[in-house]
């Protein structure tokens, strides 16, 4: 569900309930994003990385 | 055979003996994967669940696999948010654990909607007043996260390794360990709670409900307690169980003795509160609802002793023992502590499930039994199979120990 579903309501425990998951989930698909990212610039060789 | 698949330096039984080894656990899936299709097929009549037992023996294996997986989220916030060093020689195992138990009961729970094609609509159109879709969240959600810390584990396999991309990002995965343990450990703490919160809830079943803090019941605070009480002495046990089946040791001792010391503290603290939560319930919820302590146990199998096995047998025993540094110590009773915690967190999860729904709860009510269908075992037990199965892939291709080679020379 999201704020643009015909159930949403604005009100504190919709915001409170979905704010958390999707912040959780920004959270871990952030985290991911940025794995990705430094892996795609180190293996084009835009950054080097001690570990090699 | 498959040589190169083993991590360097690791010694493993032949290709041949191992497969041996996964026949059982393959047969017993092929018997969960037969009864999950009839289900999915025929429908819910294939069990023995009805209106009254709508929540069975599938869900005891549902509760009781997330509290004993609840070792991951715990190794990891100590291990990367504590920073307890010397855990991050278990914490591959635990994550592995972890793993298996929450998408073995996801998997589980998939079956038991009846219409998993549906199954998408808890989360599309949720009820937020609902524990349950707190817990479907959650549980979903710490399934997401549980895949993110498994994944640098595989990538690390011998083979794998050799791949520079895959290399890479494992090693870069590694770098956000951390936060995302963090999160996991804010998604498994709310759906833990979330489990026992919906126990608690049940107002109409007074050998349940409990009164609480604001809009969480004592069970909700009960059920994350147990669960990180029960869950290291989970993978303490999983990891013993492979030492002795490997003939190896695995992990430093150092690792298991503060694992296990974790545990005895946060079971001692458990077992205050659940000892207070049960005085609080014989002479508050049980009054107020016309009952007394003895009307809950007057038909039927279970009784007086189910208390006393989940409080002291299960709860006081395995608390003194696992505080006792001269007692932990001994492989012995390190073994028993750890099993009676993890019976107990059973024990507690089949009477709030099983107990409350069979019990009467009207004057006119009746006791109500329940016996699991071999469907209903099958897709069970498929799971404990699968757990087999995964973890000894994990154990034979994975550098899951990190300290394995260490601790086992190879002789010149």
């Amino acid at each position: 569900m999201t704020p643009l579903s015909f159930e949403w309501i604005w009100n504190i425990e919709y915001i409170i309930f979905f704010g958390l998951l999707y912040t959780a989930l920004t959270i871990v698909g952030a985290c991911v994003g940025i794995a990705v990212f430094k892996t795609v610039l180190q293996v084009f060789g835009f950054v080097r990385d001690r570990h090699f | 055979m498959d040589t190169p698949l083993i991590p360097e330096g690791a010694k493993r039984c032949s290709f041949g003996l191992f497969l041996l080894w996964l026949l059982p656990w393959l047969a017993i899936l092929a018997w969960g994967g037969l009864a999950a299709g009839l289900c999915l097929i025929k429908g819910l009549n294939q069990t023995n669940m009805s209106n009254i037992f709508a929540f069975a023996v599938w869900i005891i294996f549902d509760l009781g696999v997330i509290a004993l997986g609840a070792g991951a989220f715990f190794t990891g916030f100590l291990t990367y948010v504590i920073g307890k060093k010397e855990l991050k020689n278990i914490i591959n195992a635990a994550v592995i654990i972890g793993f298996i138990c929450y998408s073995g009961a996801t998997a589980m729970l998939g079956i038991d909607i009846g219409q998993p094609i549906r199954g998408w609509f808890i989360f599309w159109h949720a009820n937020i007043h609902s524990m349950l879709v707190e817990v479907s969240f959650c549980i979903t959600c710490y399934l997401g996260v549980l895949i993110v810390e498994f994944v640098p584990i595989i990538l690390e396999n011998r083979k794998l390794d050799e791949v520079k991309e895959l290399h890479v990002f494992g090693h870069n995965l590694h770098h956000v360990m951390g936060v995302i343990a963090a999160t996991g450990t804010f998604l498994s703490f709310f759906h833990q709670g979330s489990l026992g919160g919906m126990f608690g809830v049940l107002y109409g079943r007074p050998f349940a409900a409990r009164e609480g803090f604001y809009i969480w019941p004592w069970t909700f605070f009960l059920f994350v307690l147990s669960a990180i009480a029960a869950g290291p002495c989970f993978t303490i046990l999983c990891t013993k169980l492979t030492e002795k089946l490997s003939r190896k040791k695995l992990v430093p001792d150092n690792a298991y003795q503060l694992l296990a010391k974790i545990s005895g503290w946060m079971l001692t603290l458990y077992m205050i509160l659940k000892i207070a939560d049960t005085f609080g319930w014989i002479y508050g919820v049980a009054p107020r609802a016309g009952l007394k302590f003895m009307d809950f146990y007057r038909e039927g199998p279970y009784g007086v002793w189910m208390v006393v096995a989940e409080i002291f047998i299960c709860g006081i025993i395995p608390a003194i023992i696992l505080m006792s540094p001269k007692l932990r110590q001994q492989q012995r009773w390190l073994i028993s502590a750890c099993l009676l915690n993890c019976t107990g967190v059973i024990l507690n999860r089949f009477a709030f499930i099983i107990v409350t729904l069979a019990i009467p709860v009207m004057p006119f009510d009746r006791f109500w039994s329940y016996l699991p269908t071999w469907q209903e075992w099958g897709v069970g037990l498929a799971v404990i199979a699968y757990g087999f199965v995964v973890f000894s892939l994990a154990y034979r291709y994975l550098p899951v120990f990190p300290k394995e080679n260490e601790l086992n020379p190879v002789p010149e």
